[in-house]
């Protein structure tokens, strides 16, 4: 190519700002239930649950190339073992951290089984798992079929301290999640992962770990999601197991990474924002609600794959919260020809591991 | 115990005929739509709207909703899924996902929660039966459901080996560029597989219909029974399908004998050990676990 | 009026250009054969002929009509069809069939698979094997009869004789030398620079996405041509032909 080098940076300015920035939101946040009422701390404690499950989705999705419409089965089996640990003698609190790490154990077989399956076939055959794993749920006699059951041990905490507890797990759950996968993407695992989500075939011709990797992310997503359904047993009480291994939450997570911007870090955050303030505003709606959350994903699948993040980023170089590496091309090198990507979003990525 | 392994057969007639759609969409574009089980219920919704409102039996209906279902799936590959692909692989599963939840939630907007049948609309077919020797009893609808899917599936293993047209959508299916360098429109193919998978989608629908409950939520289900008898019949020919679907039915058949709650679990555990051997015994990368090889003569 | 008319024509691989503002003409009942090196952009230049990669820039007129945006099906019903390099059967369809796929564009004219298998009389015993079973001669008869079938005004052959033995090249090429004295205009893609010469009026040689030489084949001389081949020829029989 040209005479003269790329520039290679990590980060940028605004990312050095950002993560200050992040620091005093996590600050803030932590402070949050001094001033808000009570009924405010719960609704932040769905935000965070809401951060968690787009943010785990889009690990799967976005980086790991899979997508699977059977997520669903985690949340429900974190909130089940959390369930099944409370009523052996567990405090319910720990039982909720327990349940996820035997939902992220759980995984671990399952993504031996069902990593062999190819996009579509994936998608579907984790949907198949979680219809099952909810049948077999329900016959535990514990939870009686769909009748549910409750996390009834919770009640031994009143109910300001369960509420502040729940929210503080929530936050430092949140933070300690988005902070591995940063650490995952930034790492050398990252560069793996940024070479798969660009091109398997060609990732695995160059020795990288292709199956290693996404099972890695397979399990975290799992570990993440069952944190999610524990929480969210957590702050309902009940579990009806309809209600937990519903599909619904696949399709929040889809709908939160879709708009955000699958593929980006920042993205999964801000789709999850969004969705919390439209479910603030028109989830009251009831059945257009879901209708509009449906159209939005296909209307942004169709028309803006790359989610609002993923547009905003390359039409203005944003990124605050660096996980690559960038090649800034010097503008000698830029000539008309060199230019002209065709947008394909798999591709158009210009950071390189 | 006889009289069930018969009942258990019939059932995979209408397992057959809700994959071989899905199947056939999968081997011609490489796309799973996951609106499929949503799109049948749409087409069983729209039969019972047809008999319940304007007194239009759901055998004469299927001659104004089958075409509807063709335009739908010629409309769905032009405007969803030919744009869709063009984003990759993964795209198209969020787009039909996306038009699943959008369906589903019109229905239940539509018709409320409530589970229909267009049982009522059929007369005496829903609960009629043949003797057969053995005093075996088959219900009639049961029996017409098979015979219909033989017949389909028979009738699309003629159409794509003996016709132009079928020929064209199998070039297609193996190779869309070059089937566009000898002067097909893999486009066209590609509209007309859609509209014809949903022809058959839109059948499935009816019968689903006749044959038991449904409401607006009942499309997940059906499309897994779909994939699951599409996976278990697997790389054959179109009558793989078949038999997927009839190995669906007996294992679900069997579940229900074993436990009340069974019956569903019985067919996802026999899935998954279809799924199992296959991943284990092939030792390939499972590109194509649904892929039919359409090019098989009969 | 010539029957094909290529005009400043750039087409893109990704970043690269494969080929890089090229222009000439082919008459009626012309014989073109394109040389040069691997990745001079002559498989590429001919797919964009056919509408398999779309120009960035520039014009191909065939008969008269613009042909940019016409898509590589509506080409074939126009009367171009494509040889394409590595002959590209549909493996699981069986030698009838994929002769019969030839027929999609609806042209009418003389080709019928009899006729085929009267060209390629190695194809008769073979009329309902699989394509994927078939011996590379064998695959290419069918690959040439499939571009036949659609009764061509213009035939693009990309590399017909890559991965046969001489024996089948050689009955491959006489085959063809039938077509050519039956006046069909054909452009053919050949790395046997004796063979392109003899079999063709003329020749164009490319180097880099450009053409370095054109000429015509009695004429045009093995060593000039051999020169421009690797570079060596410097803009000497000019970039455009009449």
């Amino acid at each position: 190519m040209s005479a003269a080098s790329p520039v290679i940076e990590r980060g940028t300015a605004a990312s050095r700002i950002a993560g200050i920035g992040v620091v005093a939101i996590v600050l803030l946040l932590a402070l949050a239930p001094q001033f808000l009422s009570a009924g405010a701390v719960d609704r932040m404690t769905a935000l965070f649950v809401y951060v968690i499950l787009a943010a785990m989705w889009n690990a799967l999705a976005g980086f790991g190339g899979l997508v699977s419409v059977g997520q669903q089965v985690f949340f429900g089996l974190g909130a089940y073992f959390a369930i099944r640990l409370a009523n052996a003698g567990l405090d319910p609190f720990v039982a909720l951290f327990v349940s996820a790490v035997i939902v992220g154990a759980v995984s671990w077989p399952i993504s031996l089984f069902m990593l062999r399956l190819k996009n579509g076939e994936f998608a579907i055959g984790m949907w198949v798992i979680a219809a099952l794993t909810h049948l077999l749920v329900n016959l535990d006699r514990l939870i009686q079929g769909e009748t549910g059951t409750s996390l009834i041990s919770l009640n031994v905490y009143d109910a300001s301290t369960r509420r502040l507890t729940i929210y503080w797990l929530a936050l430092a759950s949140m933070i300690a999640l988005l902070a591995i996968l940063f650490g995952l993407l930034r790492g050398s695992t990252g560069a793996a992962i940024r070479a798969i989500r660009d091109n398997e075939d060609a990732a695995a011709s160059v020795g990288v770990r292709v199956i290693g990797t996404k099972r890695l992310l397979f399990v975290l997503a799992a570990f993440g999601i069952g944190v999610a359904g524990a929480l969210w047993l957590a702050t309902a009480i009940t579990f009806q197991p309809k209600t937990y291994f519903n599909v619904q939450w696949t399709a929040y997570m889809i709908f939160m990474v879709l708009v955000g911007g699958i593929g980006t870090f920042e993205g999964a955050i801000l789709g999850a924002l969004l969705f919390f303030l439209i479910e603030t505003w028109f989830g009251g709606t009831g059945v257009w609600y879901l209708i509009g959350l449906g159209a939005t994903a296909l209307v942004f699948s169709l028309l803006l794959p790359r989610g609002l993040w993923g547009t905003l980023e390359e039409r203005f170089g944003w990124r605050l919260l660096s996980v690559g590496y960038r090649v800034r091309l010097p503008t000698s090198v830029a000539d008309p020809t060199g230019e002209t990507i065709s947008p394909a979003p798999a591709t158009a990525h210009r950071e390189k591991a | 115990m006889m009289n069930q392994i018969v009942q258990g057969i019939l059932l995979g007639g209408y397992y057959a005929l809700i994959a071989c759609g899905l199947s056939f969409m999968f081997s011609v574009m490489r796309i799973i739509n996951l609106a499929h089980g949503s799109l049948a219920v749409l087409s069983a919704f729209a039969l019972w709207l047809l008999a319940s409102r304007f007194h239009i039996p759901p055998f004469l209906g299927l001659l104004i909703v089958l075409p509807l279902m063709a335009v739908i799936g010629w409309a769905l590959q032009r405007f969803l899924l030919e744009r869709s692909a063009r984003g990759g692989a993964l795209l198209p599963i969020l787009t039909t996902f996306g038009l699943a939840i959008v369906i589903d939630n019109v229905l239940f907007e539509q018709f409320g929660a409530d589970t229909r049948s267009l049982a009522p609309f059929i007369g005496s077919l829903s609960y009629d039966s043949w003797e057969w020797p053995g005093s075996l009893y088959v219900g009639k609808l049961a029996v017409i459901i098979f015979v219909t899917a033989v017949v389909l599936l028979g009738g699309l293993q003629l159409f794509l080996t003996r016709t132009g047209l079928g020929r064209s959508i199998r070039a297609t299916s193996e190779d869309p560029d070059t089937a566009g360098l000898v002067g097909v429109d893999a486009r066209r193919a590609n509209a007309v597989a859609a509209a014809i998978a949903m022809v058959t989608v839109g059948l499935a629908g009816a019968f689903l219909g006749m044959r038991a409950t449904f409401d607006p939520y009942a499309g997940a289900t059906q499309l897994l029974f779909a994939f699951e008898a599409a996976v278990i019949g697997g790389a054959g020919s179109l009558w793989g399908t078949l038999i997927g679907g009839i190995v669906l039915a007996l294992a679900q058949t069997l579940g229900a004998k074993i436990h009340p709650q069974g019956f569903l679990i019985g067919g996802h555990i026999a899935f998954l050990i279809v799924l199992f051997i296959r991943l284990y015994t092939s030792g390939l990368g499972l590109r194509g676990l649904l892929r039919l090889s359409t090019g098989r003569t009969p | 009026m010539s029957l094909l008319s290529v005009e400043d024509l750039v087409v893109r691989h990704g970043l690269l250009q494969a080929v890089r503002g090229v222009s000439f003409d082919v008459a009626r009942g012309e014989t073109l054969a394109l040389v040069g090196a691997n990745g001079a952009g002559k498989t590429t230049l001919l797919r964009a002929i056919a509408g398999a990669h779309q120009a960035a820039s520039g014009r191909v007129t065939f008969d008269g009509a613009d042909l940019s945006g016409v898509p590589s099906h509506e080409r074939v019903r126009k009367g171009i069809a494509l040889v394409p390099e590595g002959r590209r059967l549909f493996v699981q369809m069986t030698v009838e069939e994929n002769l019969l796929l030839g027929r999609s564009a609806g042209r009418a004219g003389d080709w019928s698979v009899e006729r085929v298998l009267e060209t390629f009389p190695n194809l008769k015993p073979r009329r309902h094997a699989k394509a994927g079973h078939l011996s590379g001669g064998e695959q290419q008869a069918t690959a040439i009869g499939r571009a036949l079938m659609s009764n061509p005004d213009l035939l693009l052959l990309d590399e017909v004789s890559l991965g046969l033995s001489p024996l089948i090249v050689d009955r491959v090429y006489a085959s063809l030398q039938g077509l050519i004295s039956s006046g069909a205009t054909i452009i053919l893609v050949e790395q046997d620079l004796n063979r392109a010469l003899s079999v063709s009026n003329r020749v164009i040689c490319m180097l880099e996405g450009r053409i370095a030489l054109a000429g015509d084949s009695k004429t045009v001389s093995r060593d000039e041509v051999t020169k421009a081949y690797f570079g060596l020829h410097r803009k000497g029989a000019g970039g455009v032909p009449a």
